[in-house]
């Protein structure tokens, strides 16, 4: 952190491919990571995102492409010899060793003498916030625990790259949201580039520098969190992360997301510059937070509006059905590429 | 609606509680009649016999008429104890039977890994058929097909003297005991190894090598640490076996190949001295309850 430089690459693919059998996993793709970014590969199950993780790890080997890290071609270098970790999605610790034993697994291979291993490990052990917990079993340890220990084992290698297989994945909601914040904080202290494979367009929205939209074995839209959100390239990203609402006007698709859109009041006057169209409410949902309004429009198709709960309970219930008018600026709607 | 039904069963129209409604409200009653058949079974005739195995070993036969004395006494013990003619059958026997248990983990951990971890689903199921295949055939048909080979004149000399070499004469030795011993309680070791190898989920020997180590040092740190529970399960299978036999050193063992089984067998038939034979059987019980208390501390019944 002595000067600004320009980033340096820790991950570079290019062109790769593979299939198992007639099933194409990964189907060519081109993507760079920068060095100390939190890079999502984000999509579907079947998606290929984790065969990509794989082959970056190098428990599988690409058909075709390359893969650099930090500038060295590491195509055809097993797993034991590549600068990346793993988090997997089971944590994959081993239950004969203790959390201690398992931290330092990386670093007794790789033959840290003792004293310095054990110092290392315990920072970890700190890190994750296990602190004493050193001496104990994996199978006496909660799952929110365990996946602190799968996290610190691979950490404590300082990897060029730390890959990560849906690591929170089964835990449940709240610990989940934990840990996401947890998890940043610790990349972000750290320093190591993270690739996260995730499913959940939430965590991948809030967590990352930057994310790949996977979807059939293909990169659909690389971008900041934002970009991909607002502004979203086809038609897949524009489902998958949020709610799809997508309709076609005079030949054009188009994506108007829901908070985007109001519920204009009766008489009510939308301003100037705002497009107006007619419906009526097919379906009122309730979601904590906010309510999702499922609004049949009258030229066909639909769109959801959602609206913060700020008034009294109770209110929404009763556009069931009623006709409305929404309206949206146009600069709100993006146009989705043909085609896809 | 259905949930109610599930939660309360009630007879329809006032008939008969359905049968297995009644299981359904009183679990142990299943669970009794489930295992009185097995459990009575076990006391009667396995658990009353080593009873009475044991209180026979308190008795003695009269010298003269050789009837049994049903008086207790410890004459039985002290004789294996002070007579050093014992001491070398059951150190023999116990050696034998650890170094067959050796051989069999040596041989089978490498061909139980293959089966589990490297081979194909086809060839794993051909592999499984030869290992059980030769349980098909009898005991004896297969220690005599031993001899055939072993013999001074057999298939192992012949081939040796066949390409220049001097010829081993192993039969009717220690050595031709250790082979067959070895070759027939193989399945016994290979079957529990190939178990637990096929437990140790993929990802931990991925989650090795992506810490870093080779192969070989996964396989020392992770693999074999975690099959180690089969492989202690096949070893008792493997040294019991063994310990108790007394067939194999009749036919291929020489002069020095007592076993502990060979006393008790002649001690039966021959001396008629059942009191003695009954004390000489506790020798083998004894040692594999410290065998089976050790292997129960490494984990063994775990991978069963």
């Amino acid at each position: 952190m002595t000067e600004a430089v320009t980033p340096k690459t820790a991950l570079r693919l290019q062109g790769v491919r593979k299939s198992y059998g007639q099933v194409v996993a990964v189907a060519g793709v081109d993507l760079t990571v920068e060095e100390g970014e939190f890079f999502t590969l984000l999509g579907p199950s079947g998606s290929g995102k984790t065969t990509l993780l794989r082959l970056i790890a190098g428990f599988e080997r690409p058909d075709a492409g390359r893969i650099e890290l930090a500038g060295r071609d590491v195509t055809s270098t097993p797993p034991y010899l590549r600068d990346t970790n793993t988090v997997f999605q089971d944590y994959a610790l081993f239950p004969h060793m203790s959390v201690a034993d398992n931290i330092g697994y990386g670093l007794r291979v790789k033959g840290v003498a003792k004293p310095a291993r054990e110092k290392r490990v315990q920072r970890a052990l700190e890190m994750v916030r296990l602190a004493g917990l050193g001496h104990r079993r994996p199978n006496q340890l909660s799952g929110g625990q365990r996946q602190r220990v799968a996290l610190a084992r691979a950490v404590v290698n300082e990897p060029e790259v730390l890959l990560l297989d849906e690591p929170l994945g089964a835990l449940d909601l709240k610990l989940r949201q934990e840990m996401q914040i947890e998890l940043k904080q610790i990349q972000k202290d750290v320093g190591i580039t993270f690739v996260y494979v995730t499913h959940d367009q939430e965590e991948a929205l809030t967590m990352s520098d930057r994310l790949a939209v996977m979807s059939n074995g293909q990169i659909e839209q690389i971008g900041v969190p934002v970009d991909v959100y607002e502004r979203p390239a086809t038609e897949f990203v524009a489902g998958f992360i949020g709610i799809s609402n997508v309709i076609t006007r005079n030949g054009v698709r188009l994506v108007v997301r829901p908070e985007k859109i109001r519920m204009l009041a009766e008489g009510e006057d939308p301003g100037p510059g705002m497009t107006v169209e007619p419906g009526h409410v097919e379906q009122v949902i309730y979601v904590g937070m906010t309510t999702r309004y499922l609004v049949h429009l009258e030229r066909g198709e639909h769109l959801v509006a959602v609206r913060q709960n700020m008034d009294a309970l109770g209110d929404a219930q009763k556009f069931e059905g009623r006709p409305v008018r929404l309206a949206w600026s146009k600069e709100h709607t993006f146009v989705l590429e043909k085609g896809r | 609606m259905a949930v109610k039904a599930v939660g309360r069963p009630r007879p329809k129209g006032g008939g008969a509680v359905p049968f297995a409604a009644v299981f359904w409200r009183l679990p142990w009653l299943r669970s009794l009649l489930l295992l009185t058949p097995p459990l009575a079974w076990f006391v009667v005739i396995y658990f009353a016999s080593l009873v009475l195995l044991l209180v026979t070993a308190f008795w003695t036969t009269d010298p003269f008429t050789t009837q049994i004395v049903q008086v207790w006494n410890t004459t039985n013990f002290e004789r294996i104890l002070n007579e050093p003619v014992y001491h070398d059958i059951v150190g023999r026997t116990v050696l034998l039977a650890a170094l067959v248990t050796l051989t069999d983990a040596v041989l089978a951990f490498p061909f139980a890994y293959y089966m589990a971890r490297v081979a194909s689903r086809r060839v794993q199921t051909l592999l499984f058929a030869a290992v059980l295949l030769p349980l098909w055939a009898s005991y004896l048909a297969r220690v005599y097909a031993w001899i055939l080979i072993l013999n001074h004149s057999g298939l192992l000399n012949w081939s040796l003297q066949s390409i220049g070499l001097p010829p081993a004469n192993i039969g009717y030795t220690n050595v031709a005991m250790w082979v067959v011993f070895s070759y027939i309680w193989l399945p016994f070791m290979i079957i529990p190894t190939y178990a637990a190898l096929e437990r140790v989920p993929e990802s931990l020997v991925e989650a090795s090598a992506d810490l870093g180590a080779r192969r070989w040092r996964t396989i020392r740190d992770i693999v074999l640490p975690l099959a180690l529970p089969g492989v202690v399960a096949g070893s008792i299978f493997t040294f019991s076996l063994t310990l108790g036999d007394y067939i194999t050193p009749l036919l291929v063992g020489g002069a020095g190949s007592t076993f502990i089984g060979n006393v008790v067998f002649s001690n039966i038939g021959i001396a008629n001295n059942i009191p003695f034979a009954a004390a000489l059987s506790t020798i083998p019980v004894a040692i594999m309850a410290v065998y089976l208390f050790i292997a129960q501390r490494l984990g063994a019944f775990e991978a069963l």
